[in-house]
This record gives structure tokens, C-alpha cells and sequence, in this order.
């Protein structure tokens, strides 16, 4: 950065508890100015990221996102009010951020990362701040990252957990240095493991959100080469070393990858959706309204919930009966072999796997409830609660 | 006795708890020891060839497996062994079907 923009009277005085910390100061704060920094993803992470990075008074962030704003997001994404839910994401965080910050250029992405646009999009930040919430977009963000030569600020969150580190900066290691290969979909966690404590996104966006500043100012050491682990339930935090792999496929001096790839295809969606479209088209199906025709004639069928009993507490569909799919093959002489059995979860997907579980042990009569206890809501039973 | 970490995403398959105690000279063996009571942890951190899988990483203490003598590395009794799997959340723009 060679002319750093200069602060006018009004930004001077804004932000004057960062120009009194001798570590930033009157330069530091123009360095802030001067930088552009790359967000992917408006949600958990996102909503702290932008809310901290436009106050400190970054110049210029790009925001990517495609997502509008549901009420389910309000219980951590802060930047979304409840009269945003319906609005574009990033149209409801850059409102809120240009409020913060009127001095803040904001640049609007509205569309899905992809190998497509990445480069070209990246290509005009110093820094990207990943907020994202899928393998595949992680992939893609380190990959360009490294090809681009610019610092990634990585932040993930499950449940109670968090991680964050800086990847690809200087000649520190990378996403794939840690992890080379991501998951396949079968073995991720399902919705029934899903959830996170509204709280946590905060703490690890501001660590991610801390890193960015840093990285702007070089001041201080940042987490490059280092693993934070974030335990809210235990209220512990950990370090682990990471180290640059000397055979990483993309940053290494052995590296087989120079330029970015099918993410999809990387983490095996694509043949994860063949083999669930398979599945689906093999094993019988029936809609809420059949079923719920079904219990008006009472006919003799038994209803299996698959879900976990803490999901039973917040909705239920009447007269079923509750074991989770976690303990279906060791419970299953519960069931009658030769009863109608019908099987539902939240969605479908996990009452799926139940009925294949159960066809493979010799049920013959086990049916699908497509689209779970939210179809049953939303088409049967409005005063079941949706969540 | 060394102290297995288990993470959030694993604990469904050992009962909950956030730790186990095992006595194994080495990583390789405590890993046997603690799979060996929980089949489904296993299939999750081993393929099918035995290896431990590319989204898992073992340390002991802070250190990576993979970097001192994976799973021959020797354990003491004080020293923690952490089981860290990818993680991808942080935005939760569509739910895993299910």
C-alpha cells in the first residue's frame, strides 16, 4: 500500500479510540482505510464479521452471499432484524453496516461462490474472511486463496465448538495442509446432530474479525500456523500446531493442483444426490394427507419416529412411537415384523435411512413419510410446531 | 493413562462423554483400544484399508501425529490425545436433508 487515503475531521474523531492505541494509530487506522476485504457468506459468522469490520473502519468489503434472511437465522445473525426475514441477506447486512459506517464501500456479490467467479471476485481484496458453511465453499475459498496469494481469515462453528486460524498467509499452510480431503456427505453430521448455540458464531467471527485487522495493520503474531479450538460448553480454548504439509496437493512445491477444480464433485454431492435419488425411487413412499387419512379410517398401521427425543418434545405427530435412528438396529425387536410400519423424521432423510435399515432386516412393510413432521405442519396440522 | 478428547461431531458414538481414558503405549493402540467398544466410531475414523481418514487429525498434546510418528507416536501417561474432524458450519444457509 503505498498512498494510504487520509481521514477526514469527521473519521478522525470516529475513530479515535483506535488512533490513541499507539499500535494502531494515525497509520494503522489509514491502513484500514486502505484495504479491501472479501466476505464470503452473511450468516452466523458473517453477521459479527461485518458488523466489527465495518465499525473499525475498513475502506472497502466485499460481501457474497445469495441467501435471504429466515426467521430460523435471528437466533445468531445478528446483523438481520425481524424485519428482514424475506430480504436478500446481503441487501439486510450491507443496510446494517452502511448504518455503522457510512464512510464503508460496500460491493454487493449476490450469487454462489464458484470456480467461475472466485478468482475474478477475490482478485480485487488484500484479504477474504471465510464465513461459510459447507465443505465445498471452504474448498474453493482456501484453494483461490492460495492460487491468489492472499491470507485467508478461517473461522467453523458446530454446535458448542469452534476452530479459527489464519490459512495461506506468507508461507504458512493451508485448508488442505490440515485437512486434504473433506468428509463424504454420508458420514457429516445430519440435522438430528445440527444446531448451534447462538452465542458461538459471535466469538469466533471477532477472532476471525481480529485476524483481518492484524493481517491489515502487521501488527502482532496471528494464528498462521496455529489451530485455536473454542469449547463454549466447557469454556475452554486450545492451540494446536499446524504445520504446512510438505506433499499439500495445492501449496506445496509438490503440488498437483493449479487451478480450481469441481468443488461438487470434490466432496462427492453429486454422487451422494444419484445415490439418494436411487434410493428414493426404490422404497415406498406416502404424503402427510395419506397418512393422515389413514389415522382417520384407523386402520391398523404403526407410526415410527426416527427423530431424537428432543425434537419429539418441540413437535409430535399424535399416537407415534419414538426410538431414534442412533438405536433402531438394536431396538428393533420393538417392532412387529409384519406391521404396516410407517417412518418419519423432520424432513424425510433420516426415516429414509430407517427404512432401508429396517428392509435389510427382513421388514417387508415399512413406508416413507415424504417430507417428515414439517410437510405434516404445513399441509395437516398447522399448530404443530415447524422448526 | 492418557486421556482421549473426543469431539462434539463423535461423542453420539461413545455415550456422550467428552473424554476417555485409555492405557495404550502408543496412539495407534490407544485409537484400537478406544474403537474396539464403539464399532460406528471406528468406521468413522478409519477407512476401509485401517488408515485413519483425511478429515481427521490426531495430536498429542498440540502436536501432529502426522509429524512426529503417526500412529506409533508413544504416549505417557499425562498426555492428552485430541481427535479433531473438519467442521464446516458457520452460516447455515440450508440444513443437511434429514
Amino acid at each position: 500500500m503505498s498512498a494510504l487515503p487520509d481521514l477526514s475531521n469527521e473519521e478522525i474523531l470516529r475513530y479515535s479510540r483506535h488512533l490513541i492505541l499507539p499500535d494502531v494509530g494515525m497509520e494503522g487506522q489509514r491502513k484500514l482505510k486502505g484495504a479491501k476485504v472479501a466476505m464470503v457468506g452473511t450468516g452466523g459468522l458473517g453477521a459479527p464479521l461485518g458488523l466489527y469490520l465495518a465499525a473499525a473502519g475498513i475502506g472497502k468489503i466485499g460481501i457474497v452471499d445469495f441467501d435471504v434472511v429466515d426467521v430460523t437465522n435471528l437466533q445468531r445473525q445478528v446483523i438481520h432484524g425481524t424485519k428482514d426475514v424475506g430480504r436478500p441477506k446481503i441487501d439486510s447486512a450491507a443496510e446494517t453496516m452502511q448504518d455503522i459506517n457510512p464512510y464503508l464501500e460496500i460491493e454487493k456479490y449476490e450469487t454462489a461462490l464458484s470456480s467461475d467467479n472466485a478468482l475474478e471476485i477475490f482478485g480485487d481484496y488484500d484479504v477474504i474472511v471465510d464465513g461459510t458453511d459447507n465443505f465445498p465453499t471452504r474448498y474453493l475459498v482456501n484453494d483461490a486463496c492460495v492460487l491468489l496469494g492472499k491470507p485467508n481469515a478461517y473461522g467453523s462453528i458446530f454446535r458448542f465448538e469452534g476452530q479459527a486460524t489464519v490459512f495461506g498467509h506468507e508461507d504458512g499452510p493451508c485448508y488442505r495442509c490440515l485437512y486434504p480431503e473433506p468428509p463424504p456427505p454420508g458420514l457429516v453430521p445430519s440435522c438430528a446432530e445440527g444446531g448451534v448455540l447462538g452465542i458461538l458464531p459471535a466469538v469466533i467471527g471477532s477472532i476471525q474479525a481480529t485476524e483481518v485487522v492484524k493481517l491489515i495493520l502487521g501488527k502482532g503474531t496471528t494464528l498462521s500456523g496455529r489451530l485455536l479450538l473454542y469449547d463454549a460448553m466447557n469454556m475452554k480454548f486450545r492451540e494446536l500446531k499446524l504445520r504446512k504439509n510438505p506433499e499439500c496437493p495445492l501449496c506445496s512445491d509438490n503440488r498437483t493442483i493449479h487451478e480450481l477444480i469441481d468443488y461438487q464433485q470434490f466432496c462427492g454431492i453429486p454422487q451422494q444426490q444419484a445415490e439418494e435419488a436411487a434410493q428414493a425411487g426404490r422404497l415406498p413412499e406416502l404424503t402427510v394427507t395419506e397418512l393422515k387419512a389413514k389415522l382417520d379410517a384407523e386402520e391398523d398401521i404403526f407410526v415410527l419416529d426416527v427423530r431424537e427425543p428432543h425434537e419429539y418434545e418441540i413437535a409430535k405427530i399424535p399416537g407415534t412411537t419414538l426410538i431414534p435412528l442412533g438405536q433402531l438396529p438394536k431396538r428393533v425387536d420393538e417392532l412387529e415384523a409384519t406391521a404396516d410400519i410407517i417412518v418419519h423424521c423432520k424432513m424425510g432423510g433420516r426415516s429414509a435411512r430407517a427404512q432401508q435399515i429396517l428392509k435389510d432386516m427382513g421388514f417387508s412393510r415399512v413406508t416413507n413419510l415424504a417430507g417428515g413432521i414439517l410437510a405434516w405442519s404445513d399441509q395437516v396440522d398447522p399448530s404443530v410446531p415447524k422448526y | 493413562m492418557a486421556k482421549i478428547l473426543i469431539p462434539t461431531p463423535l461423542r453420539q458414538y461413545v455415550g456422550g462423554v467428552d473424554s476417555i481414558d485409555v492405557d495404550a503405549p502408543n496412539v495407534g493402540e490407544a485409537l484400537d483400544k478406544l474403537t474396539a467398544d464403539h464399532a460406528d466410531l471406528k468406521k468413522n475414523l478409519f477407512n476401509d484399508e485401517g488408515k485413519l481418514r483425511s478429515f481427521v487429525n490426531v495430536y498429542v498434546n498440540d502436536e501432529d501425529i502426522r509429524y512426529l510418528e503417526r500412529d506409533k507416536t508413544a504416549l505417557k501417561g499425562d498426555d492428552v490425545v485430541s481427535i479433531v474432524p473438519s467442521i464446516a458450519g458457520g452460516h447455515s444457509r440450508r440444513e443437511v436433508s434429514g
